[in-house]
């Protein structure tokens, strides 16, 4: 064995492409290429640009909450783009592959759902929420930071190398073909020798783990840090929400991580938890992956109902309906998430018995849900009603919504879920909640915050030219699968068989190529509104008179948030500040404020995380010792560190907020029928 | 004072005076509750996996009963306990004492039990292995009982890299805040890695002889 | 009123429904052509009509409200509304009182659809083992099996004892059973019935490695007298179905059999022996 263990030159995916010169090996070749092009450009315009070190010190080592967020973020949105372009791919193939093979080798497609579906749950969509909770919620509580900004930093740290373990996949060796649940045997050593369930593995794992400290971190934060009034029952309804994904990732992360690594004593080392035979019980990885699973969808989805409730709110100029409704639902999601888990495979023999009290406790989320629904259109009732995009996106999340929930409650029921169980149905279910439900959520969320991030609004018109794209996207992309699954299309399928199922494939990849370029218009929209920030600036903060104490900031808000830490007495504190004038009033005193020094300990940490998990994958072992050692030593080194804090002086603190706050004092307030025009610079006329 | 008094964090030997580091500890303490929290749901998986595999998975490989041998067990659950003890002694002399010799002993004894135990628990595997081919390639049912207590073992070797740390801590910067939260959170560490190795012996290797 | 919930349905309906005349295999349990999936489709149905009693008030009120409430709209603006009794009454009664009904339905449908309850006395009963990829169906009675094709009596039940000799499956039949998984060292029991004589595409549904897409078999359900017919051209096949002709069906995908005329005693056993602890041997029947 080489020094690089198994690796060798043939692994590249380029080689693959000399030895087999086919479509099926094109495809591979290009979005391999694709993505060195797209790390190379990125270090190109960093050096060109000198933008090296400013990375490094604003960036990288921060520990800032609302930066962290944001590259959170950032990533999520990368890897969106991969994993938009796999599905679009998949489409394309099924079209082409009617009856024959198409142009995608079955083990290529095999790979693309795993990693379209891994990259959507792992790294598009927690990246996303925890990047939004992260920016947001410290400021809805009225907190400087976390508890733990360094730990903040780490989990980032940890999720990035994960994703960057699935991006290497892309040029050096091939990918699982398990699908993102990985069941074995067939992710095990037996049936799927070779690197790609390890790439899956360790991917998962990195990203595990970073989620239970994400967790953990937000947990505590709410408890602790909530500034002077704010009662649990006077927390924005977005920080509820971030309380108990943060509470179910706390829970449910530890069985991921479990399962995952015990299929990797499996596969390494032997051992029989999964294998068929010699003791092996497969149906044991079915209950760890999904008693994680199922929390997992609560995990994506409680956030983005905290931005629907503050968006459905806000653009409605009206308090929330029903806020303790919507938090005891809140919480009643959170808790019966953990017994249901058994609805993912009711099609695995167990007594009839067992699958009916699965079914039912299934099937009583459903009442919460159906409250929240009701609450949010409540909201509206009385309300004057604004068509920003995020309400825009709100509209449809309800509407599309509710028959994702009716064919959720159609899948509880084991009798229709024998019919309906790994066929397109369920991917159209999924999907059908995944996609209005949670990934509009987080856009609207970045539509909505991104004024407050970076004190300018996204363009308003591709905002909503976008939104359309991706409404009538999905509509097209997921509502003809529910048919194809009726007529018995299933899953995970390289090649449909001839006969009906044409059309609405055809269709269906319109829908794709629809939601793609709605992404486009989303990239080109944020590309044109830095180009024009000025025109779009809101630097006094409150762009969308907004009801909570983020939006009492100036924008983007200092790196301590608060120069004072504010007192509530009050739900919604912020509107009821402009309704009394007091909004923007001074402090009557300022004083020293420590934030967390800068740190290198959570980039070096990634870069050990990754370099053990790569060494794995491809069985380095000094590289894995090398990690491993490197990790150990930053984190006791980082314990002999005495300095972690940094003092901002109260003189700066001072100069800072009353520059602010003096400009914002006097600017004129904007009428709701201006606000998606230029005279909007973030000063609102309360509505009365 | 006794304002402050009554926030203070149990069993934490703060400057009276030190508002600000008892609210931080506060927090400090409390994200280390709930980090042990997701430890122990960790445990708990693996006991779940442990309960179903070491009667479903021994797949012709030796059962519990013909590889447990309780009274090398009953030796690392006493020492592991004394270290229990002991380490619960480190935090008394944390909590009222100044010097700082007591607690630096306290500990190296908490260290030296623990290093027995690992021994002890090393030299069982190291039986089994020997006398009854019981590798965890075997069966499910060793898989997870390797596991299992492998994790365990883990643990408390991390633990002890952390007793290490502390020590040199200790000598180099005194007892300031940071170090003593650090201690305290050891300790809860310690006292958890000895609840759930009771649960070990209870349910993994007291059932498994009884059966 | 209950139209746009169905939506897919019908959509799914009016697409699918000539294409399916056409070819009149591919489909799902809304084609039911037997008893199972004729219950799967009633309570499908019913789901979908006791659900609009919350689903279509939404469509119907969600743009009432957006027109009249838009800003500049006749709805009144009343900031602080956000409560009342009644309301949250409403909210929390109607969709508790609903999954009681559907709850109940659930439960009564999900005991007497039962995979592993026989369709009737006497059903017939069909050993079938999966691997990658392929099925080999075994009709014990007759001592003959068959491979990638299932015949069964029409009208006649027919219970499936299905296992894996590879890893994870799931053998579904949608226009006749739904499905259950087939998993190496267990035996699991699939219970289903034709209406009628027919053609009924069957298929591993859970993902298995390359060859999965086209890893089908086609069920015909014959009159008894045919049925017969082909048990006997089944008895005249060459070759016997034991643990090494089975190893040689799995080896050879190139010339595969379409069956034997022989089986091995207690074959389904073997198979599942490869991977059940010998302790546990008489926990699988
Ligand atoms: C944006 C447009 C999207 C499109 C066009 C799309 C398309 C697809 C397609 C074609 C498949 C394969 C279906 C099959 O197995 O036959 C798939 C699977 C999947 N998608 Fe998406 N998807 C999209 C967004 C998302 C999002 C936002 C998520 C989650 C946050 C997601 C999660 C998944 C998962 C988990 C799978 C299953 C992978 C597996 O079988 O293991 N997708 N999607
Ligand atoms: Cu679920």
């Amino acid at each position: 064995m080489t020094p690089f263990g198994l690796l060798d030159w043939s692994d590249l995916v380029f080689a693959g492409f000399l030895r087999d010169p086919s479509v099926n090996e094109a495809v591979a070749s290009a979005a391999g290429a694709f993505a060195v092009l797209g790390a190379v450009a990125a270090l190109v315009v960093l050096t060109v640009k000198g933008w090296w070190r400013p990375l490094w010190s604003g960036w990288l080592t921060s520990l800032d909450h609302k930066r962290i967020g944001i590259m959170y973020v950032v990533l999520g949105l990368v890897m969106f783009a991969r994993a938009i372009a796999e599905a679009s791919v998949m489409r394309a193939q099924q079209m082409a592959a009617l009856g024959e093979p198409g142009f995608l080798s079955a083990e290529h497609f095999g790979q693309l759902f795993t990693t379209h579906g891994t990259i959507m749950i792992f790294f598009v969509a927690m990246p996303l929420l925890t990047g939004i909770i992260n920016f947001v919620m410290p400021l809805q509580i009225g907190a400087r930071d976390v508890t733990f900004p360094l730990v903040n930093a780490v989990s980032l740290a940890l999720t990035a190398a994960g994703a960057a373990l699935l991006m290497v996949s892309l040029v050096v060796g091939r990918f699982s073909t398990g699908g993102w649940s990985g069941y074995p045997p067939f992710t095990g050593a037996a049936f799927s020798p070779g690197e790609g369930v390890d790439y899956w593995i360790w991917a998962v794992t990195l990203s595990s783990l970073g989620s239970t400290l994400t967790g953990m971190n937000f947990a505590v934060t709410i408890y602790k840090e909530r500034c002077p009034g704010m009662h649990l029952f006077r927390m924005p309804l977005f920080t509820w929400t971030a309380l108990c994904t943060s509470i179910l990732m706390i829970f449910a992360m530890a069985p991921l991580t479990v399962a995952t690594l015990m299929l990797a004593l499996d596969r390494y080392a032997g051992f029989h938890f999964f294998t068929a035979g010699s003791g092996g019980d497969m149906m044991n990885y079915a209950n760890l992956f999904w008693l994680f699973g199922h929390p997992e969808v609560y995990i994506l989805i409680l956030p983005a109902f905290g931005v629907w409730s503050e968006v459905f709110s806000t653009f409605s100029g009206k308090t929330l309906y029903g806020y303790t409704s919507l938090v005891i639902a809140t919480m009643c999601i959170a808790v019966l998430s953990f017994t249901v888990w058994l609805h993912h495979f009711f099609t695995m023999g167990q007594a009839a018995s067992i699958n009916a009290v699965f079914g039912v406790a299934t099937m009583l989320i459903g009442v919460p849900t159906g409250v929240k629904v009701y609450d949010w259109l409540l909201t509206m009732v009385r309300g004057r009603i604004r068509f920003r995009v995020p309400l825009i996106l709100g509209c449809y999340f309800l509407a599309t919504f509710v028959i994702g929930g009716l064919t959720g409650v159609l899948l509880a029921n084991p009798t229709v879920d024998y019919g309906t169980h790994n066929s397109l149905f369920l991917v159209a279910h999924f999907h059908n909640m995944l996609i209005p439900g949670l990934l509009f959520g987080m856009f609207a969320a970045i539509h909505f915050w991104f004024p407050k991030a970076f004190g300018f609004r996204l363009h308003e018109g591709l905002g909503v030219l976008s939104a359309f794209l991706w409404m009538g996207g999905f509509l097209c992309a997921f509502m003809p699968l529910y048919a194809l699954g009726l007529m018995g299309g299933m899953r995970r399928m390289a090649q449909l068989p001839e006969g009906p199922f044409g059309p609405l494939l055809a269709v269906a990849l319109l829908g794709a190529l629809m939601i793609a370029a709605g992404f486009a218009v989303f990239v080109l929209q944020l590309w044109w509104s830095v180009r024009h920030r000025d025109r779009l600036a809101v630097p006094h903060g409150d762009p969308w008179d907004g009801r909570t104490l983020e939006w009492a900031l100036p924008a983007p808000p200092p790196e301590w948030n608060f120069a004072v830490l504010p007192e509530v007495d009050r739900r919604d504190p912020f509107d009821a500040a402009k309704l009394a004038g007091i909004a923007y009033a001074l402090p009557d005193r300022y004083e020293d404020i420590e934030m967390p020094a800068n740190s290198a300990v959570a980039p070096a940490l990634g870069a050990a995380a990754f370099a053990v998990a790569f060494g794995l994958v491809w069985h380095i072992w000094w590289l894995v010792a090398f990690g491993l050692a490197a990790a150990l030593a930053a984190i006791v080194a980082r314990s002999f560190v005495t300095e972690t804090t940094r003092t901002i002086p109260a003189a700066h603190v001072r100069q800072v907020t009353e520059g602010w706050r003096s400009i914002a004092r006097v600017a004129t307030p904007c009428p709701r029928r201006a606000e998606a025009t230029g005279a909007n610079r973030g000063r609102a006329r309360p509505q009365q | 004072m006794s304002d402050v008094t009554a926030t203070r964090h149990p069993g934490l030997n703060l400057n009276h005076t030190d508002r600000e580091t008892h609210d931080r500890a506060e927090s400090v303490m409390f994200g280390f509750w709930v980090f042990m929290m997701s430890d122990l749901v960790l445990f708990a998986v693996l006991f779940a996996t442990y309960a179903a595999q070491s009667v479903h998975g021994i797949a012709g490989g030796p059962a519990p009963a013909e590889i447990f041998e309780l009274k090398s067990t009953l030796w690392q659950t006493l020492v592991l306990l004394t270290s229990s003890f002991t380490m619960g002694l480190a935090a008394l002399a944390l909590k009222y004492r100044d010097d700082r010799r007591r607690l630096v002993l306290w500990l190296l004894v908490t260290a030296a039990l623990g290093g027995t135990f690992l021994y002890l628990e090393g030299a069982d595997w190291l039986r089994m292995a020997r006398d009854h081919g019981a590798v965890p390639q075997v069966s499910g049912f060793l898989s997870i009982f390797y596991a299992l207590t492998g994790t365990h073992f883990l643990h408390v070797s991390a633990a002890m890299v952390w007793i290490g740390v502390m020590l040199v801590q200790i000598g180099r910067f005194g007892l300031k805040p940071e170090v003593k939260l650090r201690v305290m959170r050891l300790a809860i560490l310690w006292h958890l890695l000895d609840v759930v190795w009771i649960g070990i012996f209870t349910f993994v290797f007291l059932f498994g002889v009884v059966q | 009123m209950r139209l746009i919930p169905c939506l897919p349905v019908l959509l799914a309906a009016s697409l699918a429904g000539p294409a399916v005349a056409e070819t009149g295999t591919q489909a799902g349990f809304l084609w039911a052509a037997g008893p199972i999936a004729e219950a799967q489709r009633a309570h499908f149905l019913s789901i979908i009509g006791w659900m609009s009693v919350v689903i279509v008030p939404l469509f119907v009120a969600l743009p009432v409200v957006l027109w009249r409430y838009r800003a500049g709209g006749p709805g009144a603006f009343r900031p602080d509304w956000g409560n009342s009794p009644l309301g949250e009454a409403v909210l929390w009664g109607v969709p508790a009182l609903l999954v009681a009904v559907l709850g109940w339905n659930l439960w009564t449908e999900t005991l007497r659809m039962d995979p592993y309850a026989p369709l009737g006395p006497d059903p017939l009963v069909i050993d079938v083992v999966t691997w990658n990829w392929g099925f080999v169906f075994v009709h014990g009675a007759a001592g003959v099996a068959e491979v990638d094709r299932l015949t069964i009596p029409a009208g006649r039940p027919v219970t499936l004892r299905m296992t894996s000799d590879s890893v994870m499956q799931s053998v579904f039949i949608p226009r006749l059973a739904g499905q259950l998984y087939a998993m190496p060292g267990m035996v699991t029991e699939l219970n289903l019935a034709a209406d009628g004589p027919g053609t009924f595409t069957g298929r591993n549904s859970q993902y298995n490695g390359p060859g999965f897409a086209t890893q089908s078999f086609d069920v015909i359900a014959l009159p008894a007298g045919e049925y017969d017919a082909r048990i006997a051209q089944l008895a005249a096949m060459e070759g016997t179905l034991d643990a090494a002709g089975f190893d040689a069906l799995k080896g050879d995908d190139a010339a595969r059999p379409q069956g034997f005329g022989a089986v091995s005693d207690g074959f389904l056993a073997e198979i599942v022996g490869r991977y059940a602890d010998p302790r546990m041997a008489g926990m699988v029947h």
